[in-house]
């Protein structure tokens, strides 16, 4: 099977599902001739021409409004949004507008469109190219958020969201698109919102992860082995809705539950899961549920050393690992 | 219009009895609404209105026993189920939509919609529409650039009362026209008197000749009144002075618009009365309808979730509460 980065993953998924659907249209900033800040849509304008790879006025509340407008009258826009840290002025209509338009008009009308939002630090960006901005959209009824760590899962999961009848939040974290590297099959398939999935097993505790951590907690987990701990890492794919399932009953069968996030623990998706491990697992837990994540800081600093102390690391998700295990 | 009229006052009249818990009121706006969707083609074309669409929605083929349900939130709602104020939500029948209570975000909406029917080879228009207070929105601006930009056959049509609830237009816009702002965005702009059916009707329909012929939007600003306060918890007497509210009472549209049928001998005195007993009979018919009507039942709440939160383990449980299989 070829090996691909995240970004030739995502690139091959809409260029899969542009060709099947006619319907498709992808509008952001610097999508055309550019190929998007990252390259994902690279080349992309040149097959599908400029009225469905649409360069749109630097203004996000209008491309996630037009893109709604466009699902709401037969058409199946993708909006890439920049950089997460630009997506605010596009809340109002995501919030507040897509994710209702279903349930507001009692089923007459549905969105589908999806939203690709590059997310995540740890790529010098300071405080506004660095942002983990999952929280919000994860407490949005009527959302599903994905955010696929692999290049497999996130071909797969944005074949999905472009495919669902109503709005998806892909986040793609902009430290995997390249970092990252993985056996991707050259055809179309999907990935179901909201599974879970275990991407190493281990018997002494689970982590619970998404995101570029799922790669830095595998890291730690290899180098827990020589310590003699068997760490299980589930990663969860989807924040919205968070596969309950799964988590309670990896949680249950090892005993113990170490969260590893980016985004700051406070009101987290991590806050989220932990009540689910609580609510589900108490009886069946031999330690307390713990969590890692940045300091209580605006994420993040852009002076490296600081940077550095902000990002969780495979040492210190190892340490964590270290100290939970003799519990 | 004047259907329009007492069905608007008795909508008032439900909410001081505590049966309608709130009302925006078209009163003043009536011949603009009347005389602009009647330049569309409801089979087609596309419309984004907002929460003082009253008129529009009853010109475009709403009966009066819809518009009612919607105010007093009762089964049969067909904008939404009763689950959103009246007037929001999706038409089944017109594609007349308004899905939110949040000022100006239906103008990227209609770019979109717009930018659809373009791409899709379809002649059908769009037209959205807003008040004075949606105009300082910056989703005003970035709709109207895009739509610009990619010359959409969109109409832009303005409500302009002058007031955004108690703030007058000279604290809205350093301006004296909000029409003039389309020579920013590269297409037209025109104002009418929003009082005049014969303006207005003109008005609109050139601007969707030139929609549907592929030359871009055009922007609309109707000047009207608003008779009634900007809802039924608001108070005008607080902002507006009496003299303001006498003056604008002239410009009363239905009084203008019969005033001018009688004149010219379009109708005859007898005529008008005979259209104020019909509207009025109409509107105590469907209130008598309506009032009698349920309210939806509790489990319809969970009705037309999307597709991945519609078997969230929270909604099962309290499906399950509810001991129905809803």
């Amino acid at each position: 099977m070829p090996e691909k980065t995240v970004i030739e993953a995502v690139r091959e998924s809409m260029q899969i599902e542009m060709r099947r659907d006619d319907s498709m249209i992808i509008l952001g900033e610097d999508v055309g001739n550019r190929g998007g800040v990252f390259l994902a849509t690279d080349g992309l304008i040149d097959e599908f021409g400029e009225n469905r790879v649409i360069d749109t006025p630097l203004a996000e509340s209008s491309i996630c409004g037009v893109a709604l407008g466009a699902a709401v009258n037969g058409m199946r826009p993708l909006a890439e949004i920049q950089f997460a840290d630009f997506v605010w002025p596009a809340i109002n209509q995501l919030v507040g507008e897509a994710s209702k338009v279903r349930y507001g008009t009692n089923g007459v009308k549905t969105a589908p469109m999806t939203i690709r939002v590059p997310y995540g630090g740890g790529v010098r960006g300071g405080l506004y190219h660095s942002q983990s901005i999952e929280v919000l959209f994860a407490h949005t009824p009527g959302l599903s958020v994905v955010a696929p760590a692999t290049p497999y899962d996130a071909k797969g999961l944005l074949a999905t969201a472009i495919r669902t009848d109503d709005p998806v939040i892909v986040l793609e974290h902009k430290r995997t698109y390249r970092l990252v590297k993985g056996e991707v099959p050259d055809g179309e398939y999907t990935i179901p919102i909201g599974k879970a999935e275990i991407k190493r097993p281990g018997t002494d505790m689970t982590i619970i992860t998404y995101g570029l951590m799922l790669h830095y907690s595998l890291q730690a987990a290899e180098m827990a082995v020589a310590n003699g701990i068997d760490v299980e890492v589930l990663d969860l794919r989807t924040l919205r809705p968070l596969d309950a399932d799964a988590i309670a009953e990896s949680a249950s069968r090892t005993g113990k539950a170490l969260i590893v996030q980016e985004d700051t623990p406070a009101v987290s998706i991590g806050s989220e899961v932990s009540a689910i491990i609580g609510e589900r697992c108490f009886f069946d837990l031999d330690a307390p549920i713990t969590r890692i994540g940045p300091p209580e800081l605006p994420p993040m600093p852009f002076s490296p050393i600081q940077e550095a102390e902000f990002m969780p690391s495979p040492e210190k998700i190892l340490t964590a690992i270290t100290k939970l295990a003799e519990i | 219009m004047v259907l329009s009229r007492y069905l608007d006052e008795r909508v008032w009249l439900l909410n001081r009895q505590g049966k309608a818990a709130i009302a925006a009121s078209a009163q003043g706006h009536e011949a603009t609404q009347v005389a602009c969707t009647e330049a569309t083609d409801p089979t087609k074309d596309h419309y984004l209105i907002y929460y003082r669409q009253f008129t529009a929605m009853l010109a475009l083929g709403t009966e009066p026993e819809e518009m009612l349900r919607g105010f007093l939130a009762k089964e049969a709602e067909p904008m939404s189920a009763a689950r959103q104020f009246p007037l929001h939500g999706a038409h089944p029948r017109v594609d007349l939509f308004n899905f939110s209570n949040v000022i100006a975000t239906q103008l990227p909406q209609a770019a979109g919609v717009a930018l659809a029917d373009k791409l899709k080879g379809s002649d059908a228009v769009t037209i959205v529409f807003f008040g004075d207070g949606a105009s300082s929105q910056g989703d005003t601006h970035e709709a109207m650039n895009f739509a610009g930009v990619h010359k959409l056959p969109v109409i832009f049509f303005c409500e302009n009362n002058r007031f955004a609830i108690s703030v007058p237009i000279e604290k809205q816009m350093g301006i004296e026209s909000l029409a003039s702002r389309a020579a920013g965005y590269g297409f037209p702009g025109v104002q009418v008197d929003g009082t005049d059916v014969v303006a207005v009707n003109e008005a609109t329909k050139a601007a969707v000749a030139r929609a549907r012929a592929g030359d871009g939007p055009t922007l609309i600003e109707a000047s009207v009144e608003r008779l009634l306060p900007h809802t039924t918890d608001d108070d005008h007497t607080r902002y507006r002075t009496a003299e303001d509210i006498e003056q604008m009472s002239q410009r009363d549209p239905i009084r203008i618009q019969s005033d001018l049928l009688i004149r010219r001998g379009l109708i005859t005195e007898a005529e008008n009365e005979q259209i104020h007993a019909e509207a009025k009979r109409r509107v105590n018919v469907a209130t008598d309808t309506v009032d009698a009507e349920q309210y939806p039942g509790i489990e319809t709440m969970f009705d037309h979730l999307t597709v991945e939160y519609s078997e969230h383990d929270e909604n099962r449980e309290h499906r399950d509460l509810l001991g129905g299989d809803a």
